[in-house]
């Protein structure tokens, strides 16, 4: 197929159509809406459903009972309407059903800004909801890139019976981009769980996140511990650039990777070598990646549209090795080039 | 010898978690026995919610959907979404359905959703200990109410069938009670009845069953009934407020 000029959002909504998803239940917020909308027009074409929630809380609810009936299914918002998904989300992850839940986030906290941010790390990294689980977490750095883990979403969603999350900030949704739709067949995966009716053939099937016996639910969550364990091996996914010789190794997700790349290049035009880790998945997080790095590697920088979320993760995956700095900017400012480079000559006492 | 009454296949054999003398078990019987007698049980997807009859899932014997506290509308709606020609019920108690689970139920049936609501208003917080539910009758008390509900300080208590019938995808809405054989005969009438409606594809239809909570209401079982008869009939009128106009 030949490229094609999207709006991200609406290229995120022809990529789960051609991922099979045929079930969409939303609500609208600002910066996704074109998600719902491309949603409403299209699915029906398909033979699917599009369904306008009275909230998102109802919205998450219909994937939960669409998900327990065994069909791909879907739902888009943005930060606060994520923030009230939680509790759904985690409903979902305790009856290990797949599902792909899409944020276009926005600043933060309360009602915050619409101009794109990624303050939303902890509330989609952390199990934002109540209990011990995970979920994946995709972080698209351009628009072909949000359309093929679109798909890759759906198929994990339904390898390891999870709730998954792409995470793109509002320049994702917003901004267009050529992009080219590879056609690729869906991951078929049986779901002898789902509830369509017993047809008299097998004993009554049950969706259920409730295990009132303790030792039922530590053992339901040993089980759900295995699976993040697997999802850890198996499903990493990462961009390293130029760490070989890296002094500061950068780490960004993120269209934020994008412009650390051009504070790269100024840097290597400088004679500076810098680095980048850029997680594409954000749970789970690519630690292995900072094996990688060379002796020549003095700190870390992580850079984020944020007060500094990732760089938690960071830490965690550099255990005390090295220094880790943080630069960033929030509310809807958007982090320049310069404003990095600055930062990483100040690391390295060259102003 | 020939068998005049039996346990119904729609309910499984595992025993009931409810309080002796509680009506919940009333309720599942005729939920259960109108999806047998309609032949509906191998069709049949259910939600249930949370609250006393937060087990539900193990009780009826078809595909259940266990939902958050108030959501199973919402649950349902996916569900129906995805599978319209099954069958498809939410049981839900009073603080799920009319307190937390508002906005779900009035936009259930907004959207005319092809669903069956079985609503047991039992005017309290059963599962959680007997704190006030917005159906909580004046004077009652309750262990967040320990002077009586007073209607200055939290309003009168909310009458959700009537709410409901103003509403156009609303289609069935009728109020019924499981206090006395006579009672509980309209109850399973009113129930299957609901059931028919959603086959043939009309709307939403919902059954608010006045049922008694013997141990928050501080009552004997027999009390109870009585209470019940007493104090919720007068407030929450028996009857139907809405049915399909070709049947009436
Ligand atoms: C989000 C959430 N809030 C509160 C609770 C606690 N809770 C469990 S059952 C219940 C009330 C149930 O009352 P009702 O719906 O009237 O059912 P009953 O037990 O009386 O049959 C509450 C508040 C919960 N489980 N989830
Ligand atoms: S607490 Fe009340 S509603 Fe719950 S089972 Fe006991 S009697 Fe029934
Ligand atoms: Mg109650």
């Amino acid at each position: 197929m030949a490229k094609v000029l999207m709006k991200g959002n609406e290229a995120i909504g022809a990529a789960a159509i051609k991922a099979g998803c045929k079930y969409f239940f939303g609500y609208p917020i600002t910066p996704q809406n074109e998600i719902p909308e491309y949603m409403s027009r299209e699915l029906p074409k398909v033979g699917g459903v599009f369904l306008q929630a009275e909230s998102e809380v109802a919205a998450i609810n219909m994937v939960y009972g669409a998900a327990g009936c065994g069909v791909r299914v879907m739902t888009s918002s943005s930060s606060p309407g994520i923030a009230l998904k939680q509790e759904g989300i985690s409903y979902i992850a305790g009856a290990e059903l797949p599902c792909v839940i899409v944020n276009i986030s926005r600043g933060g906290p309360g009602l915050g800004s619409i101009q794109p941010a990624q303050s939303d790390y902890y509330q989609s990294t952390r199990g934002g909801g109540n209990g011990d689980y995970f979920h994946p977490v995709y972080a698209p750095a351009s628009i072909q890139e949000s359309v093929d883990l679109m798909q890759e979403a759906f198929d994990v969603a339904d390898r390891y019976r999870t709730p998954v999350m792409v995470l793109g900030d509002g320049m994702i949704g917003q901004m267009m981009e050529p992009v080219e739709f590879f056609e690729r067949e869906a991951e078929k995966t049986e779901k002898p769980w789902a509830t369509n009716g017993t047809k008299g053939k097998r004993k009554p099937n049950i969706i259920n996140s409730l295990f009132i016996d303790p030792q039922a639910l530590e053992d339901h969550n040993h089980r759900l511990e295995e699976k993040f364990e697997l999802m850890k091996k198996n499903e990493v996914r990462v961009e390293t650039f130029n760490l070989e010789d890296a002094e500061v190794v950068c780490v960004a997700y993120g269209t934020t990777a994008r412009i650390v790349k051009n504070a790269i290049e100024i840097c290597k035009n400088e004679g500076i070598q810098v680095g980048l880790i850029r997680p594409i998945t954000l749970w789970p997080f690519p630690e292995a990646a900072f094996e990688e790095v060379s002796d020549k590697t003095k700190a870390y920088l992580s850079v984020e549209m944020s007060m500094g979320q990732m760089i938690d993760d960071v830490k965690i995956a550099v255990a005390g090795e090295r220094p880790v700095e943080f630069y960033g900017r929030s509310g809807g400012m958007i982090p320049t080039p310069e404003g990095v480079v600055g930062k990483i000559k100040s690391i390295l006492g060259r102003e | 010898m020939a068998v005049v009454f039996q346990k119904t296949k729609g309910l499984t054999d595992k025993p009931f978690s409810y309080c002796p003398g509680c009506t919940h078990g009333i309720i599942h019987r005729l939920v259960a026995e109108s999806l047998e007698e309609l032949g509906l049980l191998d069709e049949v997807i259910g939600v249930a919610p949370v609250g006393c009859s937060v087990f539900a899932y193990e009780f009826f014997n078809c595909d259940m959907h266990e939902a958050a506290h108030g959501r199973a509308p919402a649950v349902a709606t996916g569900i129906k979404r995805v599978y319209p020609d099954h069958p498809v019920f939410t049981y839900q108690g009073d603080g799920d359905l009319a307190s937390i689970g508002t906005a779900e139920i009035v936009h259930v049936a907004h959207r005319g959703e092809k669903i069956t609501t079985i609503f047991v208003n039992n005017a309290i917080y059963g599962m959680t200990g007997g704190q006030m539910a917005p159906t909580t009758l004046v004077g009652q008390k309750a262990t967040t109410a320990p002077y009586g509900r007073d209607a200055a300080h939290c309003g009168n208590p909310l009458r959700v069938s009537e709410m409901l019938a103003t509403i156009e995808g609303a289609v069935f809405v009728e109020r019924v009670a499981v206090n006395t054989p006579a009672n509980i005969r309209k109850a399973k009438k009113a129930i299957k009845k609901a059931f028919e409606v959603q086959l043939q594809g009309l709307g939403f239809g919902i059954v608010e069953v006045l049922s008694t909570c013997p141990t928050n209401w501080g009552l004997t079982p027999v009390e109870s009934l009585e209470w019940l008869e007493k104090n919720m009939i007068p407030y929450y009128p028996l009857g139907n407020f809405k049915s399909p106009k070709e049947e009436k």
